[in-house]
């Protein structure tokens, strides 16, 4: 690949994590239950993308689906996870503290936040990912189902179900 | 809980951690890492990413360095915490030992030639402008040569401070004006007042009667020499003429095919 592909192909890239670098942390948050495995699917999610787009020709990039496309990536590295598929994850360096603390309120909020997210990554994964998919990210069914690789019934019934054990009223839960 | 949708949403509205997108640029090589570093000539920003070190400079402060880097290289720019070697390694590059790469990227093809050939000078010595066009084929682009040295991104490492003017006065310089420049040198075993002198006396090359060769002052093949053999010369000239040939060391002058 020529070197002003690549340049053209890095500007794509960054564009793309400054974009959507919120979503899919807040994607990870409510797959993993925690602000560090959270920043750790990010990154992992960005980084195979990355290794993906250097390899894809111009017009494919272009035509790329960003947003259905990181989903799809997220959703994968946060299944190979729990398979204890550990990625080759370099520690990128030190993180931050956390810009959303900052005022009293701020804290108290993702305090509030992160409880919800751990009661949301706890639930099984098919209800965790349709939920996530539609309410956290708020996905229509069809582009849930798209990322998901389901019918959108499918998707629709695992929402329904996975709100349900959230508020708590999961009398039905063992008939499935 | 009727709020349970709304609060979904919000988790949602998460934000990603201060400095994640450029942790992850650095990572796959698309921002620059930097860091301050304790040094012999005193604190020095450096920026690094996988090609080298692509700036540095003595910035007072991170957001003073930042403003230097976003000028002069344009690439986004991380702080982090530096490789445990890479002090080690700063501290040997200053000290004359190359252990560092450079990436010259941000600048032109002519000016990376200046660069590399200014490399090259080792420590201790120090070479006039029109040596370096010479050397780098561009023998009439002294002036050129001037303006590469003075937006040189990475001073210090890449010794501009060692290229002076071609009569042999110390000349200007980009990382902290003429008095850094004889600070520099003088830390490096140059001794500046010399060369001034010699300068304003007209001197430009030493020569050596016992082997005919003429060198810069500070060339270290000539450091040897005896006193009572050692002439000065004023010009390339009259040095052929006095039967002395151009050292091939410092090569103060083309050497003439026999």
């Amino acid at each position: 690949m020529g070197t002003a592909l690549i340049d053209v192909t890095e500007r794509l890239f960054e564009r793309m994590v400054r974009e959507h670098q919120n979503r899919v942390f807040a994607l990870g948050l409510a797959l993993t239950g925690n602000r560090h495995d959270a920043e750790e699917v990010a990154q992992d999610t960005f980084l195979k993308a990355y290794r993906a787009m250097v390899t894809y020709p111009p017009d494919r990039i272009r035509d790329l689906k960003q947003k259905a496309w990181l989903h799809r990536i997220a959703l994968n590295v946060v299944r190979n996870r729990a398979r204890g598929i550990k990625p080759r994850m370099v520690e990128l360096n030190g993180s931050e503290p956390d810009q959303a603390i900052g005022t009293e309120d701020g804290a108290l909020l993702n305090l509030e936040l992160d409880a919800l997210a751990g009661r949301v990554s706890a639930l099984p994964a098919r209800y965790r990912d349709a939920v996530v998919l539609r309410h956290v990210q708020e996905l229509s069914y069809e582009e849930a189902a798209d990322a998901l690789g389901q019918p959108v019934g499918t998707v629709k019934a695992n929402v329904h179900r996975g709100l349900k054990l959230l508020r708590g009223d999961d009398d039905d839960h063992s008939d499935d | 809980m009727i709020t349970l949708t709304t609060d979904l949403k919000r988790l949602g509205e998460v934000k990603a951690p201060a400095g994640f997108a450029e942790r992850l640029l650095a990572h796959v090589g698309m921002a620059d890492s930097y860091a301050p570093f304790e040094t012999v000539l005193g604190t020095v920003y450096v920026a690094w990413n996988s090609q080298g070190v692509s700036c540095a400079s003595r910035s007072k402060s991170a957001a003073d360095f930042e403003e230097v880097f976003r000028k002069d290289v344009g690439r986004p720019l991380v702080q982090v915490d530096p490789p445990k070697d890479l002090a080690a390694k700063i501290n040997d590059e200053l000290e004359g030992r190359h252990r560092l790469r450079f990436d010259l990227r941000s600048v032109t093809p002519f000016q990376q030639a200046v660069l590399r050939k200014t490399n090259q000078i080792p420590r201790g010595e120090i070479r006039p402008y029109g040596w370096v066009a010479r050397e780098i084929g561009h023998p009439a682009a002294v002036r050129a040569v001037g303006t590469a040295l003075a937006h040189n991104p990475i001073p210090y490492f890449i010794p501009c401070h060692r290229v002076v003017r071609t009569d042999g006065q110390i000349g200007n310089y980009g990382g902290g004006g003429p008095e850094a420049k004889r600070q520099i040198l003088t830390m490096e075993g140059v001794r500046v007042n010399r060369i001034e002198e010699l300068a304003k006396a007209g001197v430009r090359y030493q020569g050596v009667k016992t082997t005919k060769v003429f060198c810069f002052p500070t060339c270290h093949t000539g450091r040897h020499a005896l006193e009572k053999n050692i002439v000065w010369l004023h010009d390339e000239a009259s040095a052929r003429a006095a039967g002395f040939r151009p050292c091939k060391v410092c090569r103060p002058a083309p050497q003439l095919s026999a």
